[in-house]
């Protein structure tokens, strides 16, 4: 570095060293989300086969309230995002108020959203009732509640991971890990593109 | 991938107390152990199954004592029934694939020696490894769990075909809460297992020593990585067949079963689902399985004869090429078991060819394995035996599988005793052979204690002799039209075969009797065993520069530093004909 660079250009140019585990936790979390797509692709597959092995495949028409649902799953990722874009200073030593303050709140956000998205899929899953449509109606609705309710439950998980992380921001002396963050907040950003996928093939496949 | 560049605190504390050190141990040599125990339990069970099945194949109206405890429905006056024959192969085959094959290998080994081998103190995620044991002896328990309940296990094989798996209780005994049972103690197993190589993926990408580049761990780890990747993926396809298996049963939906279909008499209430569904779903996951089942075993036997021959392999890299070619290659074959289902034949075309492409890397594996053997001084003893009785069963069942890849031939040998002696010999036999060669080469490390290579070298020569006369014969019964699955064959076609069924079964009991040398062995030796050194076989790999047994982070506290390739043999070293590979001292080339 010659000695006209400007020390801000210096400070980035350094490399930021991660311990090994924190590289480790962002491998497991993208190996996780490898495994999972797989397993939906198992579950297309499936219903690809189902589809052209019998002709009682009958059009279901979705639920209005999905198009919410995935409003407030997106915008959980934007509050997300916010989240994380606050308590990027925030290290485990130091304890800066502000700034777990705004994380916290903003994670709050997140997990109401994502609450609201699993209200609004269980509320689908009466609508869809109403009109007679249950798990073994039809080969339709089956794959509807299978495809919707792995996809729950893979949310419900995301939703446990972001209690988790709260907890670790409200303990005193801040046991907040950014690695187990990040992780989380890769696996949630995962279940939005999931679930924007799985509304594109239920809309054109059921 | 570049190596760790920062050292990790420990990854966990040390542990305290008996329940932490031995029960829920966070530590990956006790998981280890504990699969391999859980393996040992599993091929006990398997074992004696298989001696009921074979015992009642020639004397199937002779009583055996006692079984009338283990099912009054199924063994009525200790003779079988031929339902329950069924239960006891579906229940035979399931243990031995996913509880012994998918474990010892795999998860018991790789366990205990991939961290060690990258020179890491532990798994990445210690708490999900514990997890990933606990969920599979659970799974273990819920499987076993069938034969103590009145309906009995399920008689649709371990690879549970629909529609018989899928309707319920109308299709035999066994098939109400005992299939129940079955597919959600493989959906629980599914779990357990896509934790463990969810580990060994991040263990092995972000936790290896400095120095310790890729190309520079030894065969067996990138056996137990290249395996954990094929198990990430093919894990993800059985559960949600399982899961739907689990729906179609009791939830009414028609996922596999057809309409119109009258099973018992009774009309089923299903319709419009498709039985080759069930059987696409389950090979996809199936095949790779069997890959998922060898390749560790390949990995011990290569990691093990070149520390025997004193010389590197012809080529370590082009082994690990192949290794990861068969992995690639595996994906597309899984038509090769439904040639005959009723799949549109140019589909088989499609699988055939990339089934006999899959010989390929392992011919090329094999002729290495064979070309590094031409002219080494090869130290004898239980371990390198076990691991040339692997090259010779794995040659001798794999060339088997270039007849039943053709689909024309597939057509007459289907679902014979030719496809059972072959998958036996690959899977069953060579997949152990490396299992027990495994052992005697590294139970001193795990123990601090060295089997008795006497009984070792007594147990191979029994165990080779008899796997050869108990599975060569199948393949002429299988050409001859020995269906199998079949509970009894003395009073039709098939009876001037029986003679050879006799031999087959006198053969299968010998040698199942010469396995309690082993188990003997395994249980004298850790407690009146050699006391074993630091490294015993003059091993080059970080397994052979700590203490036996290793202390709970590996490695004392200490970051070891890499500066050669695992198979530094045959050189000028310090310590003899050999270089470890954290050792400073300059490579031989």
């Amino acid at each position: 570095m010659s000695s006209t660079t400007y020390p801000s250009v210096r400070a980035a140019a350094a490399p930021k060293v991660r311990s090994a585990h924190a590289e480790a936790s962002r491998s497991g979390i993208w190996v996780g989300i490898c495994t999972i797509t797989m397993s939906f692709m198992a579950f297309l597959s499936a219903l690809y086969v189902r589809q052209g092995a019998s002709a009682d495949w009958t059009h279901i028409v979705l639920p209005r309230i999905l198009y919410l649902n995935t409003l407030a799953l997106l915008l959980s990722s934007a509050t997300l995002e916010m989240s994380r874009r606050a308590l990027a200073p925030v290290s485990g030593s130091e304890v800066d108020s502000v700034a777990v303050r705004k994380g916290f709140a903003w994670l709050s956000g997140t997990l109401a959203l994502g609450l609201l998205f699993v209200a609004g899929q269980y509320e689908a899953w009466r609508q869809l009732a109403a009109q007679g449509l249950y798990l073994a109606t039809n080969a339709n609705s089956s794959f509807y509640y299978v495809l919707t309710a792995m996809h729950g439950l893979h949310l419900l998980a995301g939703i446990a991971a972001l209690l988790f992380v709260m907890s670790r921001l409200l303990l005193v002396g801040n046991r907040f890990r950014h690695s187990t963050f990040e992780a989380t907040t890769i696996y949630w950003h995962f279940m939005g593109v999931l679930w924007l996928f799985l509304l594109l093939v239920l809309r054109t496949k059921l | 991938m570049q190596e760790a560049s920062a050292q990790p605190a420990h990854v966990h504390a040390p542990p305290e107390g008996f329940i932490r050190k031995h029960v829920f141990s966070l530590d990956h040599k006790v998981i280890g152990k504990q699969y391999y125990a859980l393996g040992l339990l599993a091929v006990c069970m398997g074992m004696g199954l298989s001696w009921l099945m074979r015992f009642h194949l020639v004397w199937p109206t002779t009583r055996i004592p006692g079984l009338e405890l283990l099912s009054k429905v199924g063994a009525p006056g200790g003779v079988i029934t031929p339902e329950y024959y069924l239960s006891l192969l579906t229940m035979h085959g399931t243990l031995m694939v996913f509880f012994v094959l998918t474990n010892a290998p795999f998860a018991a080994f790789g366990n205990y020696f991939l961290p060690i081998q990258i020179g890491a103190e532990d798994m990445a995620f210690p708490r999900f490894n514990m997890m990933s044991f606990w969920t599979t002896l659970v799974a273990f328990l819920v499987l076993v769990l069938a034969f103590v309940i009145p309906d009995g296990p399920p008689i649709s094989g371990w690879t549970s075909y629909a529609p018989l798996s899928a309707v319920g209780q109308d299709a035999g005994p066994g098939m109400g809460w005992g299939m129940n049972l079955w597919g959600i103690s493989i959906a629980i197993f599914c779990i357990g297992s896509l934790l463990g190589a969810l580990n060994f993926i991040a263990t092995t990408l972000d936790l290896r020593a400095k120095g310790m580049t890729l190309m520079r761990m030894p065969i067996c780890t990138w056996a137990w990585f290249i395996t954990s990747c094929i198990a990430l993926l093919a894990f993800a396809v059985l559960l949600p067949a399982c899961i739907l298996l689990i729906l179609d049963r009791t939830a009414g939906t028609s996922f596999f079963i057809p309409s119109g279909l009258v099973v018992s008499d009774r009309l089923q209430p299903h319709s419009g689902g498709s039985p080759l569904l069930w059987q696409h779903l389950f090979w996809f996951f199936g095949h790779p399985e069997v890959y998922i089942a060898i390749l560790p075993s390949m990995g011990i036997v290569s990691h093990i004869l070149i520390n025997s021959m004193r010389k590197p392999l012809l080529s370590s890299k082009v082994i690990i090429y192949c290794m990861m070619s068969i992995g690639f290659l595996s994906w597309m074959v899984w038509g090769h078991h439904m040639f005959v289902s009723g799949m549109n034949p140019f589909s088989s075309l499609l699988f055939s060819f990339p089934t006999l492409t899959i010989t390929i890397p392992a011919t090329i594996m094999t002729l290495i394995w064979l070309g590094s053997l031409y002219g080494a001084n090869l130290r004898i003893n239980a371990a390198s035996l076990f691991a040339l009785g692997f090259i010779s069963m794995f040659v001798s069942g794999g060339v088997s599988g270039f007849f039943l890849a053709q689909p024309s031939i597939d057509i007459v040998l289907h679902a014979t005793y030719f496809v059972v002696g072959h998958f036996h010999m690959v899977m069953g036999v060579a997949s152990i052979f490396g299992v027990f060669a495994g052992t005697y080469f590294w139970y001193g490390k795990m123990t601090g204690r060295m089997m008795n290579e006497k009984l070792g070298q007594l147990h191979f020569w029994l165990t080779f002799i008899g796997t050869y006369c108990i599975f060569m014969p199948f393949h002429y019964l299988g050409l001859v039209g020995n269906i199998r699955r079949y509970s009894s064959f003395v009073n039709d076609f098939m009876g001037p075969l029986m003679p050879l069924h006799k031999f087959i079964t006198i053969a299968a009991l010998s040698t199942g009797a010469a396995q309690f040398i082993f188990l003997f062995n395994l249980i004298y030796s850790h407690f009146k065993g050699k006391p074993a050194s630091e490294n015993p076989w003059e091993g080059t790999t970080l397994e052979w520069s700590i203490p036996s047994p290793p202390p709970w982070n590996n490695f004392g506290g200490k970051h070891p530093v890499i500066y050669h390739d695992p198979y530094q043999y045959g050189v000028k070293g310090s310590k003899g004909d050999y270089i470890m590979q954290d050792s400073p001292e300059p490579s031989a080339s």
